[in-house]
């Protein structure tokens, strides 16, 4: 597995040459790093060669970094049944910049863009159907954000007095209590140990 | 212009009993023949992406029972193999062969529940009350393991929750060998029945490329005929060493799909069988005491079981920092869970990869054209189940 992964690396890297940030292979997995803009030319050419055929998205995830400039990533992961290997890619970029879909190369790309859209509120361009899809329906915000509160802005209820579901602001006896419970001491030396001496064991 | 009038829009769901959960599909007809179908997802989204984030590791475990609540602990197993490839421990042996039992017990009860209630949409009323007395059964090993016959919360980062009971083992051998006979009584029933035959043969059908192109996975792939299986294909736990075969599908259509399902119980089965004769003797958890809480006699007099006893169910553990995919053959396909540490005790992203997602999705491309009646049959095969698809 490393052998091959290895591999497309090189391939990757040599084919696509300035279409690619970074590669790296961490945990046994691929992660090639690219831009908004060449994204549509990387995974094109990842599902086309001959030597990888990825001819199934599985997901997109996207993720928030608020702290960062570029403060979203979303990442493309691909799967090739007939090479047997798995691929992720990789892009950042900042808040309001619209990302190409990817619609016309993986038809399933719809949904899963329209949950990163609903839980992020990333645009694409071209999107076909660029709506909500898990929230309810007239929500507002985006929920995966990390500026978003867990307890949300609005609650729902049936009203006896006026006979219907109402929306009203969230109301909690006790606010959310968001408890650290994380040590200050650097703790975890005794784990990074026993990392190590694991990969060792591996490797006799 | 009279063209467009002739079209019809109806609201399917969201509380429909061939809806399999809570499911609104926006149809629109030609008479009764489909044009189009919208489903409208997330009326049970629950926020558990979100919720996790608040959660520490061990806290996040019992979301995932939640997911797809058919079969609890497949999904559990996908987000405890992606913890421990973040902090790279290995599980025992006996742990292992235990987590593959209880999956697939999980895939089972799935494909009874699915089978079952497809054969309920096209009709028949029997299969479901066979079947459901079985799944009654697994269940209770579910909770004679677990505690809980549903939301089963066993496996833990590192191995299982507890050790399993011979009595228990012992039964579960006698269940398998009970088992087939009733498959062969539902396969009686419904394989050779022409009404049902009638509703599924050539409905639906899902071509090879098509499959690939929507995402597909699980059975909706290999009922195309693409022999994929991560139990194969990616192993993990003990699955090498196991032996048991893929059936795969000829013509993707949904009586196609009913058959592998029939199947892979049968092959469910046969793991099972030799999970339990080659189950070592040995200890069910990481015997790290950083990761896996101590046993309540060790409470009693270790100092040192308390402490972590108490840092553990406070604190928790803490992940080296790291992004993980990890995917399970979950009875409805590729479930997958991409985990992104920071090296804190909560995840900083859990983004999970529900096969039922995407196969959904393609409801549309699937129906049109069909009749309305073969909406639920399709539905059916499709294999929804609203916990995983919602989120």
């Amino acid at each position: 597995m490393d052998f091959k992964l290895k591999d497309i690396e090189q391939l990757v890297n040599s084919e696509l040459t300035s279409k690619v940030k970074k590669t790296s292979i961490v945990f046994n997995e691929l992660l090639i790093e690219t831009s908004g803009e060449d994204l549509i030319n990387v995974i094109n050419f990842l599902k086309s060669h001959d030597k990888l055929k990825f001819r199934q998205l599985i997901d997109i995830a996207g993720v928030d970094y608020p702290e960062d400039e570029k403060r979203f990533k979303l990442i493309y992961l691909l799967l090739s049944h007939e090479k047997n290997i798995r691929i992720k890619i990789s892009i950042n970029f900042e808040i309001g910049k619209k990302i190409s879909t990817i619609t016309k190369v993986y038809p399933s790309a719809n949904w899963m863009e329209r949950e990163v859209f609903d839980m992020y509120g990333i645009e694409f361009n071209d999107h076909p159907d660029l709506r909500r899809i898990l929230t309810d329906y007239n929500f507002e915000g985006y929920p995966l954000r990390k500026d978003f509160p867990l307890t949300g802005f609005n609650e729902v209820r049936y009203s006896e007095k006026e006979k219907k579901v109402i929306y009203e602001p969230v109301k909690l006896e006790q606010n959310y209590r968001d408890f650290d419970f994380e040590s200050p001491w650097e703790g975890t030396q005794y784990i990074k140990e026993l990392t190590e001496k694991n990969s060792d064991d591996k490797k006799k | 212009m009279t063209k467009k009038n002739k079209s019809l829009t109806l609201n399917f769901g969201p509380q429909h009993p061939a809806a399999h959960g809570v499911l609104r599909l926006i149809l629109e007809l030609d008479g009764e023949v489909v044009e189009k179908a919208d489903p409208h997802i997330g009326l049970l989204h629950r926020g558990t992406e979100k919720l996790i984030e608040h959660k520490t590791y061990m806290q996040a475990l019992p979301y995932f029972d939640r997911l797809d609540y058919v079969a609890p602990m497949n999904q559990e197993h996908a987000f405890t193999l992606a913890t421990e490839k973040l902090l790279n421990i290995s599980v025992p042996e006996r742990a292992q062969y235990i987590r593959v039992i209880f999956c697939e017990i999980g895939r089972i009860l799935s494909h009874i529940l699915n089978v079952t209630t497809q054969a309920l949409d096209v009709g028949a009323l029997t299969p479901s009350l066979w079947g459901f007395e079985e799944r009654e059964t697994l269940m209770t090993f579910y909770e004679r393991a677990s505690g809980s016959r549903l939301h089963a919360n066993y496996f833990r980062t590192g191995g299982v929750h507890q050790d399993l009971p011979q009595k228990l083992i012992d039964d579960i051998g006698g269940f398998c060998k009970t088992f087939p006979k009733i498959i062969d009584d539902l396969e009686g029933l419904l394989t050779d029945n022409r009404i049902f035959k009638q509703r599924n043969v050539e409905i639906g059908i899902v071509s090879k490329q098509e499959a690939l192109d929507h995402s597909f996975s699980g059975v909706m792939l290999r009922g195309s005929g693409v022999a994929w299986d991560l139990r194969k294909s990616q192993p993990y736990e003990c699955y090498e060493k196991l032996n048991f075969k893929i059936p795969i599908g000829k013509n993707g259509d949904c009586f196609d799909r009913y058959l592998c399902r029939i199947e892979e119980m049968r092959e469910s089965v046969k793991i099972i069988i030799q999970c339990i004769s080659q189950m070592p003797k040995g200890i069910i958890k990481s015997v790290d005491g950083k990761i896996s809480p101590p046993s309540r006699k060790d409470l009693k007099d270790s100092m040192e079981a308390l402490i972590h006893h108490f840092k553990l169910f406070t604190e928790g553990f803490r992940v080296p920092a790291g992004e993980v995919y990890t995917a399970v053959e979950a009875p409805k396909g590729e479930f997958g869970v991409y985990l992104i540490s920071d090296g804190s005790n909560k995840p900083y992203r859990c983004k999970i990869r529900a096969p039922g997602f995407s196969h959904l999705q393609a409801m549309d491309y699937l129906i049109r054209g069909h009749m309305l009646a073969d909406v639920p049959a399709v539905l059916g095969s499709l294999d929804i189940v609203f916990g995983e698809v919602d989120r």
